[in-house]
C-alpha cells in the first residue's frame, strides 16, 4: 500500500472523534503552552532583573592603591588625583581615603576620664578622607554633618563616625559637641553616618573618619589607600578603564580596580538561571502531556479493537496497524504543538502588556514547538501502537461492533 | 472443478489446564462456486473453524490448503497477504467504520493489498452497484438500515475479488425482511459464480445453501437433509 493511503487513514482516524481529539490535544496545548510561556516570560523577566542590577550595583567601582615600598618613596596616588577622576565624563562621585593598616587599628575613646577599672579604649579603623565620602559610598548622615573642603583645607581636627563606631563608643547625639580621642589626640565629632549604602564598602561604617590633612598631621596616616567611585548607569566599564590613568598617570597598571561584572554577562547569567528553572517546569508539563496522549491513545486502541480486527482481516499487517496509530498520535501532537505555540506567544505578549514590559519572543522556538509537539505525540504513541499491533483480531471480530 | 480450500485432519487445541480441544479432526473441502452452510450450536467450535478458515488462526495439527497452497507452513506475512487478497469477510455486527461514508468503507477493501486509490474507488462503485446500494455512496453507516449495512459490508468484501466469501452469522443482527434481502443477495452472488461459506445457527439461513455440514464438539458431520441432497462431502 502507498504511504499516502496510510496518511489518509491516520488523518481520518484523528477526525473521527472530535471531542476526544480535542481533549487529547488539550494535553499538548498545556504542555507546549507552558513551555513557550515560561521561556518567553523568563527571557522578558531576565531582561528586567538584569536592568535592576544595572541601576544599582553596576555603577560602583573601587580602586585599591598599593602601600608605597619605602618610607620616602613618592605616593602612587597624590591627594589631588581624585579631582582628575571627578572630571571624567560619567563619574557621579569620587572619594579617597587613607586608613590605618589592617590589624593596626588605633585606640579610640569617647572621653578623657582615666578609669583604671574599665577598659574604655576601642580599637577602631581610622580613615583620613576627602570630603566626598557620603556621596561616593551612598551613605546618608544620621546626625550632624560631614566635614567639607574648608575643614580639609584648614586641617581642622574634626571627626565623623561610622554608625557602628558610634555605637561602640556610646555616642548617639552630637549637639553637645562630644570629642573622641584617637591615640590620645582629641577630635570634635561633627556628624554620624547612617547605614552604609554600598555593600562593597563596609569600612567607613565601622571607622572614625577624619579630614585627610588632619589625619596626616596627627596620626601620620599617609597617602591614599582606597578610591571609591560611583558612575552613571552603564559607565562603570569605561570609568574602570580610565580611572587608573587619571589617578596614577605614571603607573596606572599598579592600581587594583574592582569593577562590577560586565552587565551583559550579568544579564545572561540571571536570565540563564531563570530560564533553566522554568525550562524544567515546561519539560515536566510536556511529559505530563505525553502521558496524557499515551493514556488516551491506549483507550482509543482498546475502544477500536473491532476496527483493528477488521483491518487485520482485510489483510493489514502488524506494522500497518502500528504506523496508523503512531501517525494518529503524531498528528495530535503536531496540532497541539501549533495551537500551544500560538497560545504561548499570546500569553507572553499579554503578560508583557500587563507588566508594561517589552515582550521577547524567540522565533526559532515558535517554529520548532509544533515539531516538539509532534515528537511528543510520536513518543507517546509508541506503546499504544505496539499494543494495537500485537492485538489478536480473532476475538475482536465476533463481538459487537 | 478446482478446490478453493481443503482441510484435512485439522486439530486446534488451546493451551489451558486442562487443554481445550476446539477442533478435533476436521475434514472439509470447498470447491469453486460452492454455497456451503456450516451449522452448529454455540460452543461447538464454529468460531475456531471460522478463524482457521479465515487464516486468522493456525491449526495445531493437520493440513489446510487454500487454492492448492499449504497455509500452515506459510510465514505470517504471506498468510496475511493471502487473507487480504483472496478472502472476503462478512461479520454478524458488520464492523463498518461509523465515521466514514459508505463509499469509503467499501474502499477499505484492497487498502492493504496494494490496490491503487483510483482502482479501489472504481471497484467500490461497482461493488456497491452489485449489492444494490449505488445511490448511497455519501451516506454514513449510522443512517442505513441493518440490511443495508450488511450489504455495504458484503460490497467491501467483494472489492478485492476474493476466491472465498466467508460469512459469520451474516443475518444474526437482522430482522426477517432484511434477512431475506441479504439471502437473496447471496443467491445472486452464487449465480454470478462466487464461492460462499456461511457459518450460522439459523436453520432457515442454512437451508438456502447448496449443502450443509453440522459441527458438534469440534467434529464435522453431514446433516441428514444435506446428505440426502448430495454426497459431495469428503
Amino acid at each position: 500500500m502507498k504511504a499516502r493511503d496510510l496518511i489518509t487513514e491516520a488523518v481520518s482516524g484523528v477526525g473521527a472523534r472530535p471531542a476526544r481529539t480535542v481533549l487529547t490535544i488539550a494535553g499538548v496545548v498545556v504542555g507546549i503552552g507552558t513551555l513557550v510561556t515560561t521561556l518567553g516570560v523568563s527571557a522578558t523577566a531576565g531582561n528586567q532583573i538584569a536592568g535592576r542590577f544595572d541601576a544599582v550595583t553596576a555603577t560602583e567601582i573601587t580602586v585599591r592603591v598599593p602601600v608605597p615600598t619605602g618610607r620616602n618613596a613618592p605616593p602612587a596616588v597624590s591627594w589631588s588625583a581624585p579631582d582628575n577622576v571627578a572630571r571624567l565624563n560619567g563619574v557621579t562621585a569620587v572619594a579617597a581615603w587613607s586608613r590605618t593598616p589592617e590589624g593596626r587599628d588605633l585606640p579610640v575613646r569617647a572621653n578623657a576620664v582615666r578609669d583604671p577599672t574599665r577598659i574604655v579604649d576601642r580599637l577602631l579603623p581610622v580613615l583620613g578622607s576627602t570630603d566626598t565620602v557620603p556621596a561616593a559610598t551612598r551613605s546618608t548622615l544620621a546626625a550632624g554633618r560631614f566635614f567639607d573642603a574648608g575643614h580639609v583645607c584648614r586641617r581642622d581636627r574634626v571627626a565623623v563616625l561610622g554608625p557602628l563606631a558610634a555605637e561602640q563608643l556610646g555616642l548617639t547625639r552630637i549637639d553637645n559637641q562630644p570629642a573622641v580621642f584617637v591615640d590620645g589626640k582629641a577630635y570634635t565629632v561633627i556628624g554620624i553616618l547612617g547605614p552604609p549604602g554600598r555593600p562593597d564598602q563596609p569600612v567607613p561604617a565601622t571607622a572614625v573618619i577624619l579630614p585627610w590633612t588632619a589625619a596626616d598631621d596627627g596620626l601620620g596616616l599617609g597617602p591614599i589607600s582606597t578610591v571609591a567611585i560611583t558612575t552613571d548607569l552603564g559607565g562603570a566599564q569605561l570609568i574602570a578603564r580610565q580611572a587608573p590613568v587619571a589617578l596614577a598617570p605614571n603607573d596606572p597598571s599598579g592600581l587594583e580596580v574592582e569593577a562590577p561584572p560586565d552587565p551583559a554577562t550579568l544579564r545572561n547569567g540571571v536570565a540563564g538561571d531563570v530560564s533553566g528553572l522554568l525550562l524544567i517546569l515546561g519539560l515536566v508539563s510536556l511529559i505530563v502531556a505525553a502521558l496524557g496522549i499515551a493514556n488516551v491513545t491506549l483507550v482509543t486502541v482498546m475502544e477500536r479493537t473491532a476496527e483493528i480486527g477488521l483491518r487485520r482481516a482485510m489483510g493489514a499487517r502488524r506494522h500497518h496497524i502500528a504506523v496508523q496509530f503512531l501517525l494518529e498520535s503524531t498528528v495530535i501532537g503536531l496540532l497541539g504543538g501549533i495551537v500551544g505555540a500560538s497560545a504561548g506567544i499570546l500569553a507572553v505578549v499579554a503578560i508583557s502588556v500587563a507588566q508594561q514590559w517589552t515582550p521577547v519572543v524567540d522565533g526559532t522556538l515558535a517554529a520548532t514547538s509544533p515539531l516538539v509537539g509532534a515528537l511528543v505525540g510520536l513518543v507517546a504513541g509508541l506503546y499504544p501502537a505496539m499494543r494495537a499491533a500485537r492485538m489478536q483480531p480473532v476475538d475482536a471480530l465476533r463481538g459487537p461492533a | 472443478m478446482t478446490d478453493v480450500l481443503e482441510l484435512a485432519a485439522v486439530h486446534r487445541v488451546f493451551p489451558a489446564d486442562p487443554p481445550v480441544t476446539a477442533l478435533a479432526g476436521v475434514d472439509l473441502r470447498v470447491r469453486r462456486g460452492d454455497y456451503l452452510a456450516i451449522v452448529g450450536p454455540s460452543g461447538s467450535g464454529k468460531s475456531t473453524l471460522l478463524n482457521v478458515l479465515g487464516l486468522l488462526d493456525v491449526p495445531s495439527t493437520g493440513s489446510y490448503r487454500f487454492e492448492g497452497a499449504e497455509t500452515t507452513t506459510m510465514s505470517d506475512r504471506r498468510r496475511t497477504g493471502l487473507r487480504g487478497s483472496r478472502i472476503g469477510f462478512v461479520f454478524q455486527s458488520f464492523h463498518l467504520l461509523m465515521y466514514r461514508s459508505v463509499l469509503e468503507n467499501v474502499m477499505l477493501g484492497g487498502l492493504y493489498t496494494g490496490v491503487p486509490l483510483a482502482e479501489r474507488r472504481t471497484r467500490a462503485v461497482a461493488a456497491l452497484d452489485r449489492v444494490g446500494l449505488g445511490h448511497r455512496h455519501r451516506f454514513l453507516p449510522s443512517r442505513l438500515s441493518g440490511g443495508e449495512r450488511q450489504r455495504v459490508a458484503i460490497a467491501r468484501a467483494l472489492v478485492g475479488d476474493p476466491a472465498l466469501l466467508l460469512c459469520d452469522e451474516p443475518t444474526g443482527n437482522l430482522d426477517s425482511a432484511n434477512t431475506a434481502s441479504v439471502l437473496d443477495l447471496f443467491d445472486d452472488l452464487r449465480a454470478g459464480g462466487a464461492t460462499l461459506l456461511v457459518i450460522t445457527h439459523d436453520a432457515t439461513v442454512a437451508a438456502r445453501a447448496d449443502r450443509q455440514v453440522r459441527i458438534t464438539d469440534g467434529r464435522i458431520s453431514i446433516t441428514p437433509a444435506a446428505a440426502r441432497a448430495d454426497g459431495r462431502i469428503s
